[in-house]
């Protein structure tokens, strides 16, 4: 796999997803570079994560302006081509700003910014970014954002659900929130696009706790060819 | 030129953790008999027409699925 991982200004958290993303099959040689946000040719890239971060300063809504970014348009027609993308935390709110996947993220119930390291439950979504889980199962990964309450209209909440396009959840008695539905990750409906707002790039080292972040970014594998597409 | 002004609030239904935060607030301050209070944002702007107001609204200014918004033409 050769990962691209965006940089936005305002990015912070895309040194540790490029450090996961060589990490995780490292017998298998995977490389990955960052990807300017005026970049438009991803052609050579097998996978894309958008990182957590502050893109453009967060400003108007959390990834409001991001979805603007030329890489972005660039994104959107990887996805389409059934790229596999990851957006974690400012990475997830800038993919439901997108419309590459449903839902909102609003400022936590509590208003405030929290960090700490929490369980999740594993989703049945079939998303290649799971095929390294099992349904049900719990892991451990740092909660880190100020604004991470998902939230989707009750029509299209039910639509999620029904499709079983829920990645994540938050453990029992864990959401830090007020997510509905416990939702802390959701999948696109080809199951390619994964974004959640935990931080598994920051779980793949066993000194910092918890190595099973690393297994999402095991998940997609190279296809016949690369899937990258010059926009 | 006209000048525009963009109201941006949350939807109604949705909890505002702002708005709440702030009417928490206010009892402490001796501002009894206040509830409600919902917190949104003003934009304000030159255009040449407001022809593409709208679509600015619905594809930037607000969110559609959580945000209401009402422009305001001076």
């Amino acid at each position: 796999m050769i990962w691209g991982v965006l940089q936005f200004p305002g990015s912070c958290d895309e040194r540790d997803a490029l450090h996961a993303c060589r990490l995780a099959r490292v017998e298998f040689g995977d490389q990955a570079r960052l990807v300017w946000h005026e970049e438009t040719d991803l052609s050579g890239l097998d996978g894309i994560v958008i990182p957590g971060g502050f893109s453009y300063g967060d400003y108007l809504r959390a990834g409001a302006i991001a979805r603007f970014a030329p890489a972005m348009s660039a994104v959107a027609d990887f996805a389409a081509a059934g790229g596999p993308v990851l957006g974690i935390c400012n990475g997830f709110q800038v993919l439901c700003e997108s419309g590459l996947l449903p839902g909102a993220l609003l400022t936590n119930t509590g208003t405030r910014f929290i960090c700490r390291q929490g369980e999740l439950v594993v989703g049945e979504a079939d998303s290649p970014f799971l095929s390294r889980f099992e349904p049900g199962e719990k892991i451990s990964v740092p909660f880190k954002h100020e604004s991470g309450r998902f939230y989707a209209p009750p029509e299209l909440l039910a639509r999620i659900e029904e499709n079983s396009q829920v990645a994540f959840r938050y453990a029992p008695g864990q959401n830090p929130n007020g997510s509905l539905n416990d939702i802390a990750g959701v999948i696109n409906e080809a199951g390619n696009v994964l974004g959640l707002m935990p931080h598994p790039e920051h779980a793949v080292e066993a000194f910092s706790g918890s190595t099973d972040g690393l297994r999402i970014f095991q998940g997609p594998t190279r296809a016949a060819g690369p899937v990258g597409v010059a926009a | 030129m006209i000048t525009a002004r963009v109201l941006i609030r949350p939807k109604e239904g949705i909890l505002d953790a702002q708005g709440k935060a702030v009417e928490r607030a206010l009892p402490a301050l001796g501002f009894e008999g206040i509830e409600h209070v919902r917190v949104g944002r003003i934009v304000e702007l030159r255009a040449e027409n407001a022809d593409r107001l709208e679509e600015l609204c619905e594809k930037l200014l607000a969110n559609p699925l959580i945000e209401d918004y009402e422009i305001e033409i001076a």
